[in-house]
């Protein structure tokens, strides 16, 4: 790995982290073309995952070059919190993670915007991104919650699974300027409100396993990540040195 | 509309393309209800800038005028050419006008 | 009933307005005027228009497949980007054309079914499998230019609506074969592998790519009424000459070579002569023995049987809750 890929300081950490978030969640959500309920969802998915993938590129940018950290870079040295990194599962499970997500990093950014350079310019403009993305989850958890029986008990479950990866969301990160604790606040009454509007339970399980290694923003991930990386590096990998 | 039928209806969607101009038909898609038909909109006819603003109309609102009324209603607006200024002569040298 | 709603066409005339409403058909095609949704027209010109616009929005979305394929695997963010825009796009023409269709009065259920159940096509090509990342680039130089080839004179098709979805694809496809192109040029220009993955792909795609303009026109079923109801506008041979022309130079300014040994000027014909093209593998492909053709349909299925619960669930709740709308003018709402 080159020096490029091991960047250090908080400043440059803070962006990896939101940088990787962002990527990861770009590429589960690339998985779902050819595969969505309906083609108009087709598009919008893509939409989002192609603001996201922007949103990484600068990110990344600001602590390196983004192919060497996005494709060299080993599965501890990820910094993405590990709810991202959850597979698609169906269409609920998907609306679920994009709910949590879009919640909290709308609220993120709408606070660093306010903040310094060079993060400042780049929440600005992706705060923007973000406040679509959460209404586009907001729509759809509505219409899961409050639609058929199927879709209610679907959308209920996944609601539940993630909520055990949403604790992650509110732990500070080192070299962001952030309120944490009125983020996490208001975050809780934003998903809480949809959920109830939407005829769901909010969940009230544990909000993180009680593991002491950790979490992603430790570089400690789930399962399903290393595989996720497998197939993201691999062709890259497979031609050191070549450009593309 | 009837709730259990899962096949979304067609709307027709309408774009601003820039402050200015007025909406112009731009195509059509498929949505469950208006807050859909509008993000989908958004989503498709959109994504290249297209637009400042957005109307979606369900198809089915639209009243068409008929093709059998074809001639009374669009031919007798064929014979009033007085209603273009190209139907003046105007003397050569004459400006602004 | 005075609504007619966009799509549906009027009342079947008796026999004798038939004659009159044929005659004005004729005339309109005649003088390169473009037919409207509620237009009279023949009903071979509607069965037509409805087989071809629905085959090629089936086309758009099954040819979906071989190309996501690698977005998951790009080897830059840039190229995952610009394939990610690329097969987002052509869920968007699939919906262009779907609509275009549906204005002759049937719905995407109803074509979406034909596509599934196998009583519709869409385009051979999307059977051949994505092997490598350099095939990426063989579909959006060879594939795409040969479908761009295809589709520049659908813009002035006779029917509005489809030469209206077609002026807006070719727009929006322009940067399709270009990044193609420019991909297979990194490739070329890269590592020996690379080079060689580059040449394996269009060794692959080259063949494929020239049976996408249809059997020779000897032996081609619909074309001449097609090309009388300007729905066609050149042959399947003229155009697929076009395009050998167009890729020649091309290939050589990629520093790649076409696998036809018989490939070379005639400075005659001021064309490419070719080689002979084995309509017996296009046959056998467009039967359902192509390397793919289970696949591609299976996904297709399977996506919209795993989708059916939650298009169900958007259209309950749409019959729950009057949605409130804002109205187009200033202080309106209901």
């Amino acid at each position: 790995m080159s020096t490029a890929a091991r960047p250090d300081g908080p400043g440059t950490m803070a962006a990896l982290a939101l940088g990787d978030d962002a990527l990861i969640l770009a590429q589960r959500l690339g998985e779902w073309a050819g595969h969505a309920p309906e083609l108009e969802e087709e598009v919008a998915l893509a939409n989002i995952a192609l603001d996201l993938l922007g949103q990484a590129r600068t990110l990344l940018t600001l602590s390196g070059d983004e192919d060497e950290l996005a494709f060299r870079r080993e599965e501890r040295d990820f910094r993405n919190v590990q709810l991202v990194e959850q597979p698609n599962g169906d269409f609920a499970h998907t609306i679920a993670r994009q709910l949590y997500f879009s919640t909290y990093q709308e609220l993120l950014y709408g606070q660093l915007a306010g903040g310094t350079e060079p993060l400042s310019a780049l929440a600005a403009k992706a705060v923007k991104e973000c406040a679509y993305h959460r209404d586009h989850a907001e729509q759809w958890t509505l219409r899961l919650g409050d639609g058929t029986e199927e879709s209610h008990r679907r959308m209920q479950t996944a609601l539940d699974a993630l909520w055990r990866y949403t604790g992650e969301l509110f732990r500070p990160v080192e070299g962001l300027d952030v309120a944490w604790d009125t983020l996490e606040d208001t975050w809780r009454a934003s998903v809480t409100g949809i959920v109830t509007q939407a005829t769901l339970t909010p969940p009230e399980g544990p909000q993180a396993a009680p593991w002491a290694a950790g979490a992603g923003r430790q570089g400690v991930h789930t399962e399903p990540f290393g595989r996720l990386l497998a197939e993201m590096q691999h062709l890259h990998r497979s031609h050191p040195g070549a450009s593309w | 509309m009837s709730g259990a039928r899962s096949e979304w209806p067609l709307w027709e969607v309408f774009v601003r393309g820039r402050r200015g101009l007025s909406h112009t038909h731009a195509g059509s898609l498929h949505a469950p209800d208006a807050q859909m038909a509008l993000r989908n909109a958004r989503d498709l006819y959109t994504r290249r800038n297209e637009g400042v603003s957005l109307w979606v109309v369900p198809s089915a609102q639209i009243t068409a005028s008929s093709p059998d009324e074809k001639d009374p209603f669009f031919a007798p607006s064929a014979d009033k050419p007085y209603r273009h200024p190209t139907f003046y002569e105007v003397p050569e040298g004459v400006e602004n006008l | 009933m005075t609504t007619v709603l966009p799509g549906h066409g009027p009342e079947a005339p008796g026999e004798a307005e038939t004659e009159a409403f044929q005659a004005v058909f004729d005339a309109a095609v005649a003088a390169d005027e473009r037919i409207e949704p509620r237009d009279w027209m023949p009903d071979a010109y509607r069965a037509t228009l409805v087989r071809q616009i629905a085959q090629h929005a089936h086309s758009e979305i099954i040819g979906m497949q071989p190309e996501a394929n690698w977005i998951s695997r790009a080897p830059s963010l840039r190229r995952k980007a610009i394939l990610l825009a690329k097969v987002q796009d052509e869920a968007g023409h699939g919906l262009y054309l779907y609509s275009a269709a549906e204005t002759l009065g049937t719905g995407r259920d109803e074509l979406l079914d034909k596509l599934h159940t196998g009583r519709q096509k869409y385009s051979s090509i999307f059977n051949y499998p994505t092997l490598t990342w350099a095939d990426v680039g063989a579909i959006g130089w060879l594939v795409d230019g040969a479908a761009i080839t295809n589709q520049v004179p659908l813009c002035r098709c006779s029917y509005g609506p489809y030469a209206r979805a077609m002026i807006r694809i070719c727009k929006e496809e322009s940067f399709h074969q270009r990044q193609g192109y420019e991909l297979l040029l990194a490739l070329s220009r890269g590592t020996e592998a690379q080079k060689a993955m580059a040449q394996d792909a269009v060794d692959r795609w080259w063949w494929p790519s020239l049976m996408m303009f249809g059997p020779p026109d000897d032996e081609s079923a619909h074309s001449a009424q097609s090309m009388a109801w300007k729905i066609k506008r050149h042959s399947n041979d003229e155009l697929r000459q076009r395009f050998v022309d167009i890729c020649v130079p091309q290939a050589e300014s990629l520093g790649l070579t076409l696998p036809d040994p018989e490939l070379r000027w005639n400075e005659e014909r001021g064309h490419h002569d070719f080689g002979p093209i084995d309509w017996s593998e296009f046959q056998q492909v467009l039967k359902g023995n192509g390397p793919c053709n289970e696949q591609r349909i299976s996904q297709r299925r399977a996506a919209h049987e795993n989708g059916a619960w939650v298009r169900e669930a958007a259209a309950v709740y749409a019959g729950k809750h009057a949605t409130e709308h804002t109205g187009a003018r200033n202080g309106e709402a209901a």
